[in-house]
Formats: structure tokens, sequence, C-alpha cells
């Protein structure tokens, strides 16, 4: 699992997109699948590729949420949070020990 | 004067009125930055002017300008502008920025200096933007503020260093505290020279732009502060999922019951004060047509509105608190959901809040949604909310009909439920009109919803002070103009033709007119002096209780009673619920239509506006009438 960021190949990731950060999560930005306009304006936000973002609180229902990126904070939609593509700063193991498994949060 | 607005155009008014003050050939500088960096709270130390300043991000959306007197007597003429992250503009607010910055704005010069403001709290991200504005090579002043804030969290930075990496003059200000505000004013008496050429990142590469300004910040030794601590654990709170829309609730619901109960009695002992110094008005003066003007048009009617001046004042007050301690961007992210399930994005809601207070200044505010469908649908929708000139014509029929009990609890009285019935029958036809607009001639593909949250602000005693000043301003104006025109006018018509009083006003000019549109109206429980009212309350809503106030301290029948109980003699309950609905669904607002017309381009939208918002109040009385009775 430890080498799985980054490669494209393999499918579904624990961590794909900024969606599936939890409140204190934090990973390093990988993309942005959006029109190029939209991609601008969240880089000029602090969502450059290569920055650490963590995952702050949401509306109720978790959506949007807040990101802590650059020294700001940024709400996102989910929509828009699942197209910024991201690699998980530590390793997983680490994220489960604090975390309930996934599994178990969407039945 | 975005919010001052005195629901008369507001906006580009107010601008043009400070620009004829200008006189020729002085220079312009532009107060350029990120939003929310603090350029209007700056722009108003260096000119003395008053032009609104909240906390959250897109509060100037058009150029105000205003004059710096320098200290040897000088002046320059300073160009506010709204908040922009780079020059590539994507909503209406940012294109006014880059427009005046490029000298295309008509009526605005172009500017010779720059005054570029950035968050010193968050100085590696918002450099980003100084590699544009140097690059435009006019003389710049790179302003760090919130020098207090950066101080406090343990953040630092080299000035000279940075000086040296942009080539340009840098200040460390807070201009909340009025801290460094001098070296702003001797960079504009000096030579304001051009920036020093240095080495600029590819402008349209912003992965580039963000690394260059993270150079830039290393090499001045910025160490940025430490994350806001109370602002995190507030937000824990007022974001947590459950505590957080009950705060939400209780807020809504505190400040109801405070307008409606804290000011009432002020209201009533004025009410009062009104109706003995009309009988001593009355019997000191000779009885003639003079003293029936003074007594029934101008003292009773204008008087009437007056009295209300306490709940509007509350409101802006607890606006004002919600807008700058920070919170409004909380609440638009709570209601996100709300606004997505409709087709609007959270964006939206942060006018719709201000239209709490004035769907005008409102409507000026869309400028930051970036999606022209969605901006029009906000502004078709805003005039639901329940603005402040509803207000005083909400609390005078809730007080005079809806008895007071005890509803839920006794925090909620009968009388404060009919009041957040009022707020609440707003919100949801505006939230059912979005619903409709978007799902048919509106329907847009869904822009990325991004927002930043500001850190918590303590609201200043001193910024709130202003705002009320202003507001009770524009309230006292509006009554001392339009309202007291219109009430003027009325009187006359009421006293054509004359006969000395022999005949009723029925038979008035007046009277004439109301009983013209009384069968129309009569289906909703309301006779011709009720319609008199409906049709001057065109002008401005708060107008149909000068109308009254006049109407019935002319009629010999109501003279001796108040405004509230004159009322009872005229609607029945049912009567008085249905004028309640038609005042919160009607656009009765000229100063909103011409808003429209201005934002939109055009009359197509504001008379479907009107007409929509027309029908859906007649209906809506028409139940409300025939449902209760």
């Amino acid at each position: 699992m430890l080498q799985l960021s980054g490669n494209k190949e393999l499918p579904a990731v624990a961590f794909a997109s900024l969606m599936d950060l939890r409140k204190g999560d934090a990973a390093i930005l990988e993309g942005i699948d959006l029109p190029a306009a939209d991609a601008r304006r969240l880089m000029e936000l602090g969502f450059v590729p290569g920055t650490r973002i963590t995952a702050g609180n949401s509306a109720p229902g978790g959506d949007p949420r807040v990101f802590q990126v650059d020294g700001s904070e940024i709400a996102l939609r989910r929509d828009t949070a699942r197209r910024l593509t991201v690699r998980p700063e530590r390793n997983l193991a680490h994220s489960k020990s604090r975390k309930t498994p996934r599994s178990l949060r969407i039945p | 004067m975005s919010d001052c607005s005195d629901c008369q155009g507001c906006g580009s008014g107010g601008t043009a009125v400070v620009e004829l003050l200008r006189p020729a050939a002085v220079r312009t500088v532009a107060l350029v930055g990120p939003p929310n960096s603090g350029k209007t709270t700056l722009f108003n130390r260096l000119t003395g002017l008053r032009q609104k300043v909240a906390n959250f991000p897109g509060v100037t959306v058009e150029q105000h300008t205003g004059i710096a007197e320098l200290p040897d007597g000088r002046s320059i003429s300073i160009v506010d502008l709204p908040g922009i992250y780079s020059l590539n503009p994507r909503s209406e607010d940012e294109q006014v920025a880059y427009d005046v910055l490029h000298g295309t704005r008509a009526g605005t010069a172009k500017p010779e200096a720059v005054l570029l403001v950035l968050d010193s709290t968050n100085l590696a991200r918002h450099l980003m933007l100084a590699a544009p504005i140097l690059a435009l090579g006019l003389p710049t002043l790179i302003i760090l503020n919130m020098a207090d804030d950066l101080r406090n969290r343990g953040g630092q930075l080299d000035l000279r260093k940075l000086s040296h990496e942009l080539g340009a003059p840098v200040a460390l200000i807070s201009a909340r505290a009025g801290e460094g505000v001098d070296e702003v004013f001797d960079f504009l008496a000096g030579a304001m020279a051009k920036p020093l050429p240095t080495l600029l990142p590819v402008l349209h590469d912003v992965p580039k732009c963000r690394e260059w300004a993270g150079g830039v910040g290393s090499k001045a030794g910025y160490l940025p502060p430490i994350a806001p601590k109370w602002t995190r654990r507030l937000d824990s709170f007022v974001l947590h999922p459950l505590a957080g829309p009950l705060l939400f609730l209780v807020i809504v619901v505190g400040v109801v019951r405070t307008i409606f109960m804290a000011a009432l009695p002020l209201s009533n002992a004025a009410q009062a004060a009104i109706a003995i110094s009309a009988k001593w008005i009355a019997a000191t003066l000779p009885p003639s047509l003079l003293t029936s003007l003074v007594v029934d048009g101008v003292w009773k009617g204008v008087g009437s509105v007056l009295v209300f001046l306490p709940q509007v004042l509350l409101l802006f007050l607890f606006i004002g608190i919600l807008e700058d301690s920070g919170y409004m961007p909380r609440a638009a992210l709570i209601a996100d959901r709300t606004m997505a399930r409709v087709g609007l994005q959270g964006k939206s809601f942060i006018p719709l809040l201000s239209a709490y207070g004035c769907a005008v200044p409102a409507i000026l505010a869309t400028r930051t949604i970036e999606n022209k469908r969605d901006r029009i649908a906000t502004i078709l929708i805003a005039p639901f909310m329940t603005c402040s000139a509803r207000l005083p014509v909400y609390a005078l029929l809730i007080a005079a009909f809806i008895p007071e009990r005890r509803f839920i609890g006794s925090i909620i009285t009968t009388q404060v439920a009919a009041l957040l019935g009022l707020y609440l029958i707003g919100f949801l036809a505006a939230v059912a009109t979005a619903r409709l607009l978007k799902s048919s001639v509106l329907k847009s593909a869904q822009a990325p919803f991004l927002l930043e949250m500001p850190s918590y602000r303590w609201p200043t005693v001193q910024s709130l002070g202003l705002r009320l000043l202003d507001r009770g301003k524009i309230f006292l104006r509006r009554a001392g103009t339009i309202i007291l025109l219109v009430t003027v006018i009325l009187w006359v018509m009421a006293h054509v033709p004359y006969t000395g009083g022999k005949e009723p006003i029925e038979n008035s000019l007046a009277g004439t007119m109301g009983r013209t549109i009384e069968p129309l109206i009569k289906p909703l429980g309301f006779n011709w002096k009720i319609g008199i009212g409906l049709i001057t309350s065109l002008a401005a809503r708060e107008t149909i209780i000068s109308t009254l106030g006049t109407i019935y301290g002319m009629d010999p029948d109501s003279q001796g009673v108040d405004l509230q109980k004159a009322l009872r003699q005229d609607l029945t309950l049912g009567g008085a619920v249905a004028l309640l609905i038609f005042f919160a669904f009607a656009m009765q607002c000229m100063s909103t239509v011409a808003v429209v017309r201005r934002e939109t381009g055009g009359w197509k939208w504001p008379i479907l506006q009107f007409a929509y918002m027309g029908v859906l109040a007649y209906v809506g009385a028409f139940i409300a009438f025939h449902a209760i009775g």
C-alpha cells in the first residue's frame, strides 16, 4: 500500500481525491481534473500540485468541506473536491489507527 | 457606498458624487489586492470616507473614488477596487478591477500608481499577485496589512530584504489599528518611482508564480504565523454537525425576537408621543389647512414611520456583528446544501443574507457570482428576503392584530412566531423561485464552489457605530424625502376637490383612487384606504404606514385613536394576514426595480420579476384572507 502513491495504473486507491479525506487527514495534491479556467482559479487560491492539503470541518453531511491549503481555509463542494487527485501524505496504517475504516462509515 | 445605498440606486451614484469633488489633474492611485485583505479599511483611513467593510471576501464589488489629503496640502485621488486573485478576471467585480487598472473603465482615470494590499499573515500565497501587478510597470507600494495579527501569532519577516527582492518599497501596516498608515502617506507624497526591474515568473503559469512567491518570501525570511487557534476552535463548534445548525437557528430566532421585543416598547412609546404631540400641535396652531398639513400629513404620516427606527437599527446592528466577525461565510457553508438542492451555489447565499438589510446592495453583491445565470437567479430572488423596509410594516400589523401569548415556551411568543413565519415565508418563496428558474430558463452547469473562510475577528465598536450611524441617516433621509413627498402629495390629493372638510376623504381625489382599485383588492380583504396605501407603497414599502397615518389622522372617525386601533377598525384578522403576505411577496420598491434593470442590462428581468412577485403576492393574500376570513 505504501507504494501506491502516484501509481496511476492501479485502480481505486483508498485515497484518490480530496473527497476521500476525512477531517484531519492530510494529502499532497497531484492534479486538478477541471476545465483550465476553473483549475487556474483553484491554483490561485493555493491548490497548486505538490501542496499539502489538510481536510478540516465541513457543513453538516460532509459537503461542502473546508480544506486548509497554503495558509488559507477554502471550502469546496464534493463535486469539486472529487476532481482534485491527491496522494496521502502518511501511510494508510497510520491513518487507519486514528479513524474508523471507510467501509464502516459508508454502509 | 455599497451598503449605504439609500436604496436609491446607490453604488455608482455615490461614486459619481465623490468623483465630482475631484479637482482636475489630481494623480490617481489604485488600491489593489486579494479579497478580504483590507483594501477598503485602508481606503477609509486614507480618505476619511466610510465605505462598507466586513470580514468576508467580496464586500467591495465596484470601484470607489475618494480624496486623500497629503500633509503638504496636495490631494491624491484614491480608487478602491474589488479584490482580485490575479489579473485573469472571472466575475463582474474582478472585471471592474481589471478595467480600472488598464485604464479601460469609463469615468475612472488610469491609475498612475498602485497600492498593493496583501495580507501579511498569508504572505507567501498573496505575493503571487505581486507578479502581475509589478509587471504593469506602475510605481507600486507593497502594503503588508494586518501587522498586528502577524505579530500576535508569531510571524515575522525582513521588510528590507523583501523590498530588495521585489524592487519596490514595502510597508507593514495595520489598516484597522491605523498603524503604519503614515508610510502610505509618505509614498503618496514622494516621488513614486517605478519598480526596479526584477526577475518575474511567467504570469500565466500559476505554479511558477507560486514558486516565485514562495522563493521571495523565504529570501525575505518570512516566517508564517501559527494557525489562528481561536478560529479553529470556534469553527469546530460553528461547523459542528449538530451544534452548527442549532447555533444558526438560535441566532436567527434570537435576532428576530430581540428586534421585535426589545424595540417594541421604544416604538410604542414613540407612537404615543406622536399621538399626544399631534393633539398638542393641533390645539396650539390655529385650525387651518396648513395645520392639517403639518399635523396629519407630516407629523402623523412621516412620524408613524419614524417610530420604527429602533427596530431597523437593531437589525443592522445584528447584521453588522455577523458580517464583521466572519460568521457570514460559515453560514453560507452550512446553507450550501439547501442552495445546491435548488440549483444555486453557496456564493449566492451571502448576497441573500445581506438582502435581509436591503435588496439593493444585495443585488450589487451578486457581482461576485461568476456564473451569469446563477447571478441572474440570485438577483431575481433577492427581493423575497425580508428587508428592513418590510420590518416596520410587519411590526405594526403584528402588534395590532396578533395577540401576544406564549407559543413555544416564553421565548417564542405568538408575535415573535408570526414575525419568524414571515421571514420564513420570504425565504421559502425565494428558494422555490430559484428552483423554478434553475430547472427551466436559467439552467446551467454547476460552477465549482470556492469560498474562502476568513479568520474570526472581533467586530469593533467603532465600525458597528459607524454602520448604525449611516443606516440611521439613510432611514431618516428616506423618511425626510421620498416618504415625506409621497405623504404630502397624498394629503393634497385627499383635499382635492376642496370642500372644507364637508365631504369625507372617500370622495376626494385620493379616495377616488383608492375606490377605483377597491374591486380588485376586495377579494383580499382590503378596503379603499388600504388600497391607497398599496399604491403609495410602490415607491417604498414603509410609505403605507405614513399613508395610513395621514388618512386616519384626517378621518374624524379615527382621528382620536392610534394607528393600531384605527387599523383594527378597517381590517379583519384575515385581511391583516393577507396584507402581511402581500408585503412578504410583492416587489414594492422602485430602487430595487432600478438596480435590477441596471445590473441585468435591460427591462426584461425587472418587469418579469415585478409581475411574478405581484401575482404571487395577490394569490398568497387571496388564499390567506379566505383561509382565515
